[in-house]
């Protein structure tokens, strides 16, 4: 919304205030101010009011014209024109010699033959309006030579409030809410609106006016006749035009004038056309002609102003096409009403039509505003137009009232909030200045909220809080640190893990972390052969590629290894993140958190890479919780994953997660050549794994006895179950030093460490150990590939 | 007999300068010294002479073996020292200027502003905290002081789920279980809750170089008996300085939000050009960077505390924001890209 100083200036008095200073302190204190500030005619001089005192036809120019200006410097001079609208007698706009238009600065300027002293001015050309159809054509009575900068309000420092920062301030939507802010951070009294006395037409007839339909919360109007005027004031166009709208004709202009000075919306309706005001909805849909000549659909929920059970408007968006002024309107009925502020923004949304007064319904205006909106017309058109007559009394029916708001509250609880001292004063002041009414005994405050604020704005004692604060300014505030007692914080197991996954997979194992969606993308699973799983979905994104959440990381990282091919021969990435498994009984999402790794090498075999990821897996388990990992086989159900080496993790017996190899479906698509390892473990399974305590153990002073044993097995699973089940303290490392698979079968050469902490060994009893671990192997028809010796 | 010993030590000088080798000089050694070495011989030809002469004789034999014995260690030590002379110079010189070779990991950069925030709240007490990604609309919106219909509601474009529940389009969305956790310890035991919940947040709008569906937040709040405006201010500053690692102004502005009452948009002196006015901050010398206020009356009752009894302030931090200031990221997509061109960068920074 555009902000004019000149016309906050009708309301406060500014002099001698730098006016740039306190539009930033609106900036900080009330509403976002854009950073462009518009210096409106400051590159405009030079321009005077003249009269033409004859007009020649140009010898050789049709468009042309010779002109005859008095400019109010005793002899005429010669100008050359080319606006249509050039008549003998016409008072207009004339930049004279070394006045200045933008960059431009006029000199005597040679025009197929003829020299122009100066030139004659159209509206756009010194910036007061989009007109350039002509040249500027001045009703007035102004002296000729008269600067017309000294009659017009062409000179004024324009500003741009956000209005994102004005959703909760529906009294800021016109000028003297800004200007009554305004006021307050200058220290300067706010002037009253100069209204009309609407009680002289008491005696008149009244509207045939009713509210049927409690969305309306109130409706206000009055009828006029007798409007002589159509074409507004210089001074009320260059307002208008300078805060962003164009100008139609003088009741238009009026009604938005209203608008941007009190914020109230108005429309105004041909007598004929609206004789029975009704304010209802129907009960079913049609369509509707609105005043830019388009056709919209209305729907049952939709506020509509009748005449009868004709709709001629609908409400606090548009009027209808057919109940417009027209050129022979003689009477005319004024609105100025308050509707439901979430049904205007509903059928907005419905229509897909925001106009400048639904933006403002929306925000909740003041009902009691409806009337001294039409107070201040009264005045404005009877000082414009003298002819004009009101003809019907004010007919103003009431729906709805807010409530009075009126809060208690200390000086204590001001102190408290803030944590700085401001004192009584400065809090009466502030409000008061702000239209709150205050009682102050001793440090009791009784606020009442002024009807512009209390339609949602302010309703607690925070929100005073607010109003002594942003106007003592927060720049101002002394600041310090909070007081209270301390206590350890211990972080989350959660959170610590994955802290210590995140290090250890970055820096031991040199993975890198990425991040993905939550959700499935439809084109780029599809063209990997990734079926999307079952699962909730969105219900309106506005992607189509996006729709049904993940039920696994897996998946969205295999598409990022495949936009990742040609990063490095080998890499590997993770990501710890949310996935969705479907509902929970209640109904809600089954949500996890999840850690994802995926390994890609060009040149390792699988084996190897498939090793290096369980490798991976251990080292965490044994690195963050000192505890082994088992595996358990199972099978494929997923179209990504190997049918072959998908194995269910555990820790104890919690299952974690599950690692496998990326289906040679989706792996060939990847990349031929490459082969792919995944696991995806659940973190907060993770973070409930006891952390195994380290317990220290004496190093033996005795010899230890090493024996390598051979055992020709498939797997190694048997071996560690006897060795397990030899249950031996003596034996203090068991370590696989060598595999090897040849015609014979493959073996698996172990080496046991033995060692005793009081004495030295015999080779009796290690013998016994053995031969007790190589006896429980032999039930498995499992034996040793060679003799051993000790 | 005193020219055999002479010419035993002049033979032994002659041979002991060409021993280049500690195997000749071992060979050298035994040829003089050994049981049929040539001193050893010049005992045995004692025999012959009187005692008189065996006594010189026997005494000159002894100094030219004590004299050989010497000879012989001397010359170890040097062959010996020489060899290790020999082994160093034999170390070739290494290219130094070869390019390390930096294998590593990296960390996302969310992960590392992350780190970087929760390390500076944890040392001023703060608990870190944890929230699902998919919640409630009570969650999100109505215990937020949210209600249906309100116009702050249009703000926020929501992905909504076949199943009533949303994806998070604030971290707020955990400050009313966050009160609820913390609230018995706040009234019973004079805990303050002292809290902050980085998280990820989804709005359903097109993605473009500033513009993502995904990104983060950390939102932190702070409720005690008496908390103020003052402290609010004095906890951004610091922490935002900490963060940037200098000094940083900051100035608050009226901000709008549902769920603080006051609510500020809190606004930085601009990094890049410290406050002049440069095209980063159109050229306004500052940068909006957080919403912030005290928790709203209606939202701490949400939580079960009693806003009569107790305060508190709650900011909401852009996480992806911070990073892409810092790390001067142009393109947001890069962060969910998966892209290690761009993520590979990242490594530790605390």
């Amino acid at each position: 919304m555009f902000i004019s100083m000149n016309w906050i200036s009708d309301f406060v008095d500014l002099s001698g205030i730098d006016k740039l200073e306190l539009i930033s302190k609106f900036s900080l204190s009330t509403a976002e101010v854009e950073n462009e500030i518009f210096f409106k005619g400051s590159d405009i001089d030079g321009i005077v009011a003249a009269r033409i005192l004859s007009v020649e036809e140009h010898p050789e120019s049709k468009k042309l014209h010779l002109l005859k200006v008095d400019i109010g410097e005793g002899e005429p001079v010669d100008v050359v024109c080319g606006a249509p609208n050039v008549r003998v007698g016409m008072l207009t706009a004339f930049a004279k010699l070394g006045a200045k238009i933008g960059d431009i600065t006029i000199t005597p300027r040679a025009l197929a033959g003829y020299t122009s002293n100066g030139m004659c001015c159209s509206e756009k050309e010194i910036g007061i309006s989009d007109a350039n159809d002509g040249i500027m054509d001045l009703t007035d009575d102004i002296p000729v030579g008269t600067d017309l900068k000294t009659v017009y309000e062409i000179e004024d420092i324009v500003f741009e409030v956000d209005n994102k920062s004005l959703t909760n301030r529906p009294d800021l939507w016109g000028h003297y809410g800004i200007a009554r802010e305004i006021a307050a951070l200058a220290n300067r009294p706010l002037k009253p609106l100069d209204k009309a006395d609407l009680s002289v037409y008491e005696n008149l007839e009244k509207v045939d006016l009713k509210i049927e339909d409690p969305l309306c919360q109130r409706y206000s109007c009055l009828k006029f006749g007798n409007i002589s005027v159509h074409r507004s004031p210089v001074n009320m166009r260059i307002r208008l035009f300078y805060c962003g709208m164009r100008s139609l004709n003088f009741l238009a202009d009026l009604t938005n004038y209203l608008m941007l000075e009190m914020g109230q919306p108005m429309h105004a309706f041909d007598s004929r056309k609206v004789e029975k005001i009704r304010i209802k909805r129907f009960d079913k849909p049609f369509n509707f002609t609105t005043l830019d000549g388009v056709e919209r659909a209305i729907d049952e929920n939709t506020l509509m102003i009748c005449n009868g059970d004709i709709p001629v408007a609908i409400a606090g968006i548009m009027g209808g096409l057919d109940s417009e002024i027209v050129a022979d309107t003689s009477t005319l009925t004024l609105e100025s009403a308050t509707f439901d502020a979430a049904s205007i923004r509903k059928s907005t949304v419905r229509l897909s039509h925001r106009t400048d007064a639904s933006m403002r319904y929306e925000k909740s205006l003041d009902p009691e505003m409806t009337v001294a909106a039409v107070a201040r017309f009264v005045k404005l058109l009877t000082d414009i137009d003298s002819s004009a007559e009101v003809v019907s009394a004010l007919t103003d029916e009431v729906a709805f009232r807010y409530p009075e708001v009126s809060l208690s509250f200390s000086k204590a609880f001001v102190d408290r909030y803030t944590g700085i001292a401001i004192d009584n004063d400065t809090i009466v002041k502030t409000l008061t200045s702000l239209g709150f009414g205050v009682d102050l005994k001793g440090d009791d405050f009784t606020v009442s909220v002024p009807s512009w604020r209390a339609t949602k704005d302010v309703t607690i004692k925070a929100d005073i809080i607010e109003e002594i604060t942003r106007i003592y300014g927060y720049d101002n505030f002394d600041v310090h640190t909070a007081e209270a007692p301390l206590y350890p914080v211990r972080a989350a197991q959660e959170k610590t893990d994955e802290d210590r996954i995140k290090d250890t997979l970055v820096k031991r194992f040199s993975l890198h972390e990425t991040h993905s969606y939550i959700w499935a993308y439809y084109d780029e699973y599809k063209a990997l052969g990734i079926d999307i799983e079952p699962n909730v979905e969105l219900i309106n994104a506005t992607n189509p590629n996006i729709k049904t959440l993940r039920r696994t990381i897996v998946p969205t990282q295999l598409c990022q290894i495949k936009t990742n091919t040609a990063y490095a021969a080998d890499f590997g990435i993770f990501e710890i993140g949310h996935v969705i498994e479907g509902t929970k009984a209640d109904g809600l999402c089954d949500e996890k958190k999840k850690l994802a790794i995926t390994l890609y090498s060009k040149t390792k075999d699988i084996e190897a890479l498939y090793f290096e990821l369980r490798d991976i897996l251990a080292v965490l388990a044994d690195d963050i919780k000192h505890q082994p990992l088992t595996f358990a086989k199972t099978d494929a159900a997923l179209s990504w994953q190997h049918p072959k080496n998908l194995n269910k993790i555990f820790v104890g017996g919690r299952e974690l997660g599950t690692m496998g190899i990326a289906n040679a479906n989706v792996a060939k698509k990847i990349d031929k050549k490459a082969n792919i390892v995944w696991a995806e473990i659940d973190v907060a399974e993770f973070a409930k794994i006891e952390n195994a305590s380290i317990r220290y153990a004496e190093p033996s002073k005795f010899p230890e006895i090493e024996i390598d044993l051979s055992f020709l097995s498939e797997t190694y699973a048997p071996i560690a179950k006897a060795i397990e089940e030899a249950n031996c303290a003596l034996i203090k490392k068991v370590s696989v030093v060598d595999t090897y698979a040849d015609d014979s079968g493959k073996s698996i050469t172990v080496r046991l460490l033995f060692s005793h902490p009081e004495r030295t060994l015999t080779k009796e009893e290690v013998l016994a150990i053995v031969n007790g671990i190589l006896d429980r192997l032999a039930k498995d028809n499992i034996k040793l590939k060679y003799e051993f010796t000790l | 007999m005193a020219d055999k010993t002479f010419e035993v030590r002049e033979s032994f000088a002659k041979a002991l300068a060409e021993v280049s080798a500690l195997t000749d000089l071992d060979k050298l050694r035994v040829e003089y010294l050994g049981k049929k070495g040539l001193v050893t011989d010049l005992m045995k030809d004692m025999k012959s002479l009187s005692i008189e002469e065996k006594k010189t004789f026997g005494q000159a034999v002894n100094v030219l073996k004590d004299e050989i014995t010497e000879a012989i260690a001397a010359k170890q030590e040097e062959l010996k020292q020489r060899e290790i002379e020999l082994e160093n110079s034999r170390m070739p010189e290494f290219d130094i200027t070869m390019p390390a070779d930096l294998a590593r990991g990296s960390y996302h950069p969310i992960t590392l502003v992350q780190r970087q925030c929760e390390e500076i709240f944890k040392s001023m007490g703060f608990t870190v905290e944890d929230y699902s990604e998919v919640v409630t609309d009570y969650e999100c919106f109505e215990s937020l002081n949210i209600p249906k219909n309100h116009p702050a509601r249009d703000m926020q474009d929501t992905y909504y789920l076949d199943n009533g529940q949303l994806l998070k389009t604030q971290t707020s969305a955990a400050q009313n279980a966050i009160y609820k956790k913390y609230k018995d310890q706040l009234v019973n035991e004079g805990k303050a809750i002292k809290a902050i919940f980085p998280g990820r947040c989804f709005r359903n709008e097109a993605t473009d170089a500033c513009h993502e569906n995904t990104f983060f937040q950390m939102e932190g709040v702070m409720v005690d008996r008496n908390i103020s405006i003052s402290n609010l201010i004095f906890f951004m500053k610091t922490m935002l300085s900490e963060v940037f690692r200098k000094d940083i102004k900051v100035r608050l502005r009226p901000g709008f939000f549902p769920f603080v009452e006051p609510g500020f948009e809190l606004d930085i002196s601009c990094l890049i050009c410290g406050g002049e006015g440069c095209p980063s901050c159109k050229h306004s010398g500052w940068l909006e960077l957080c919403p912030c206020g005290m928790i709203h009356p209606e939202v701490l009752s949400a939580g079960g505390i009693d806003p009569e009894e107790y305060i508190g302030f709650a900011f909401g931090l852009g996480l992806t924001r911070l990073a892409m200031m810092k790390y001067g990221v142009k393109d947001i997509r890069d962060l969910n890209s998966g892209s290690l061109k761009c993520l590979d960068q990242f490594t530790d920074d605390k």
